[in-house]
């Protein structure tokens, strides 16, 4: 039997510290001062007061193999994961091969288990190659031994009305979520940046509002017809807020539509593009302070559920170049709960109970995960994120354990630093140093 | 600053110094036989072109011959970027191989900062010949050129900027380039053609032509760029050279004083109609014979030490 005490933790950052008596990956006893010396366990992780939420789960993660991985391994990425507290990951579909068949999302999922840092889930791409034409093998990939329950074409729109509808229609007898980056694509045809005064005065292709909050209605509509569960992947503007908002109060509506908001657009905005640095091209792209500001409500209220990272690390020579000629995405997994405790808790919005939902508990929940976001209790699983909410740190993108270091946060000082990782009872991340 | 990236931000002294060196250097230049002043000597001079362009790439080589400054030219199709180099890595091999200053011009918007930025290590000195649909601030220094020669001091003046203000760098450094100056500048164009939050450039904003003309004392025509129009900008040719193109019943409204500028290449019966691109109150040579001039002035500024402020 293993056996690891986690001491003075606070859970959910209430109350007087309390130890954790961890044996075989369950939480088997719980409350102040255990009394269980250091010569019965296995290992002692010293908590010194931090604050202790379920393990977060990412629902966007993009890990880019097979095919990139000059730019993230699984391997790289896990380890990322890890530190940054994480316990599940979804890593996306648009691999090279696609993620659209069991082969390679089976793959994904063994080199996870493989490395063991975190849960890697695959997520199956909608349809073939990413193409928006056919669906792709959905139940082939859902009865895998990947176990597929999130299905998503992101980096692209499914945008044709039908194959969307369908996609949610043959998703019902699976059981599974449809996730869709919303991008209505005659709208942002070579887009670069927020449609707004900086795009305009910077002389680039705007990215406009619409373009998110069409697509975002219409699915919501069609989530309803079919009674599919749909999953709104990096909601970016106040518009697609306020129509889930007028979503959320339909509440006898049939089908099942939730939503989630990256850490960037929580905290950065179009103005960092004027030195066309494209570690700040993203997509969707950042937006102004009105959207973030009512995404932070948004998330505080509900009305969008978690925080996924959108995690896409990039070689630098996909980055250091002409603005137009990069590519879109940047690091995320290490530094989303520094910045959802920057935007989050010291406005005052969330509580620690409330990064707990937003991180983990709904995340999980969408995804239909058993064993994670689970309370911090006695017979639970024994993922765990302890967070130092004292510490604050300086992002350096080099010294971040992804393989590309394209981290729009590099040189700033961020508030929080996740202490230790642990994944089933075993020490996945301690002290800033992955444990294998 | 050591660079010409854009014409936001350069300041009206600055800016001034620039035209009262180009107007110093056109008259010292007239007349004579031997254009050639020895300046720049010794000083290498690289264009990168990485958009077709005759008129302004002729006239950036033109200005710097005339300084005596080496010139060489660099096209995208001649160069290694066909190979898939990247822009950083020409830039840096151009600075390496002794370029003084390199004078830029490319597709993407904000290409010429990221030059600036990944040599000022070495120290080599970028213009901005125009950069995707952010600015062309040498335009808009030879426009201002012009217009001073026409209608002396432009404070208080009122410009009008006709046409494909979205796409247009050429619209971008005017607005900045001659509010900075301190006249009034008037867009006109389709809705369509107007960007997002284009009433932050501290620009009136029209859609109608004929009311704006008799209160006008310059109208600048934009081309309109017909490479650029994957969109449904405006429903034919027809109607919008109907609605904005620059007729002789147009121009006829114009006040006597007014003078009319295109920044070429012109679409003759699109935007502006042959007799009014042809007429004696129309400028478009004298704005190509001043953008040498005032190529040579930024030069002057930029290598023979004199700066051009913030």
């Amino acid at each position: 039997m293993s056996r690891v005490l986690v001491t003075g933790v606070r859970p959910y950052g209430e109350g007087d510290p309390v130890d954790l008596l961890v044996e075989d990956g369950v939480i088997a006893r719980l409350g102040a001062d255990l009394q269980v010396g250091s010569e019965d366990v296995d290992e002692v992780v010293a908590g010194r007061g931090a604050v202790a939420l379920p393990g977060f789960v990412d629902l966007h993660t993009h890990l880019r193999e097979p095919g990139r991985e000059d730019a993230e391994t699984v391997g790289t990425g896990s380890a990322a994961a890890a530190l940054g507290g994480y316990t599940a990951v979804f890593a996306m579909a648009n691999t090279d091969p696609v993620a659209d068949n069991a082969v390679i999302v089976e793959h994904v999922r063994r080199r996870g288990a493989e490395i063991g840092l975190v849960d890697v889930h695959p997520v199956g791409a909608v349809t073939a190659g990413l193409q928006g034409q056919q669906l792709a093998e959905l139940g082939a990939m859902a009865r895998s031994s990947a176990a597929v329950r999130v299905f998503s074409d992101d980096g692209k729109c499914v945008d044709d009305p039908l194959v969307m509808r369908r996609a949610l229609e043959y998703s019902t007898a699976l059981g599974v979520v449809v996730a869709q980056h919303a991008e209505e694509p005659r709208l942002t045809v070579g887009a670069q940046a927020h449609e707004g005064p900086n795009a305009a005065r910077l002389g680039l292709v705007g990215w406009p509002a619409p373009a998110e909050e069409s697509i975002v209605a219409r699915d919501c509509m069609l989530a309803e017809h079919t009674g599919g569960a749909l999953h709104v992947c990096h909601v970016s503007t106040a518009g697609t807020a306020e129509v889930l908002r007028w979503w959320s109060s339909r509440s006898a509506a049939p089908g099942r539509v939730s939503a989630e908001v990256t850490p960037h657009h929580l905290l950065l905005t179009d103005e960092l593009l004027d030195s066309y640095d494209p570690v700040y091209k993203v997509n969707p792209p950042l937006r102004t302070d009105d959207d973030v500001r009512a995404l932070r409500s948004a998330l505080a209220e509900g009305v969008v559920d978690c925080v996924a990272t959108d995690h896409a690390p990039h070689a630098p020579q996909d980055k250091d170049t002409e603005f137009a000629a990069a590519r879109p995405g940047m690091l995320g997994l290490q530094t989303a709960l520094s910045v959802v405790q920057q935007t989050m808790v010291r406005s005052g919005l969330l509580d620690w109970r409330g990064v707990a939902r937003v991180l983990s508990e709904r995340p999980a929940e969408i995804a239909g995960l058993a064993d994670q976001g689970r309370p911090i209790a006695e017979g639970e699983p024994a993922n765990l994120a302890l967070v130092d909410e004292s510490a604050s740190w300086t992002v350096r993108g080099a010294e971040l354990a992804s393989a590309a270091s394209n981290s729009p946060y590099e040189g700033m000082e961020l508030p929080g630093r996740v202490v230790a990782t642990l994944l089933r009872g075993r020490i996945t991340a301690g002290e800033g140093e992955v444990r294998a | 600053m050591r660079h010409l990236l854009s014409a936001e931000g350069l300041d009206a002294a600055s800016a001034t110094a620039v035209l009262d060196t180009s107007d110093a250097l056109k008259q010292t230049l007239s007349g004579r036989e031997v254009r050639k002043l020895p300046t720049l000597r010794g000083r290498t001079v690289v264009t990168m072109f990485y958009e077709n362009s005759t008129r302004t790439r002729v006239s950036f080589e033109v200005a710097g011959k005339w300084m005596s400054a080496d010139v060489i030219n660099v096209s995208a199709s001649a160069s290694s970027v066909g190979k898939g180099e990247s822009l950083r890595d020409t830039a840096l091999t151009l600075s390496a191989a002794g370029a003084d200053c390199v004078i830029v011009r490319h597709p993407a918007s904000g290409a010429a900062h990221r030059l600036a930025g990944w040599l000022e290590e070495a120290g080599t000195q970028v213009v901005n010949a125009g950069d995707g649909m952010h600015e062309h601030p040498t335009q808009a220094l030879l426009d201002a050129a012009t217009l001073r020669e026409r209608l002396g001091d432009l404070a208080g003046r009122r410009i009008g900027i006709v046409g494909d203000v979205l796409h247009s760098r050429v619209a971008r450094s005017n607005v900045h380039l001659l509010r900075t100056l301190g006249a009034e500048v008037v867009l006109v164009a389709p809705p369509t053609l107007v960007p997002a939050g284009v009433r932050e450039w501290g620009a009136q904003v029209r859609s109608e032509l004929d009311p704006e003309l008799p209160g006008l004392d310059a109208v600048m025509v934009l081309r309109v760029q017909a490479e650029r129009m994957h969109g449904a900008f405006f429903p034919s040719a027809r109607e919008y050279s109907i609605h904005y193109g620059l007729t002789e019943q147009r121009a006829a409204k114009l006040p006597d004083h007014a003078v009319v500028l295109h920044p070429g290449p012109m679409l003759r019966g699109m935007e502006i109609a042959p007799a009014v691109a042809d007429a004696p109150n129309a400028v478009i040579t004298e704005q190509v014979r001043n953008g040498v001039h005032v190529r040579m002035a930024v030069l002057y500024h930029l290598l023979a030490g004199e700066e051009i402020g913030a």
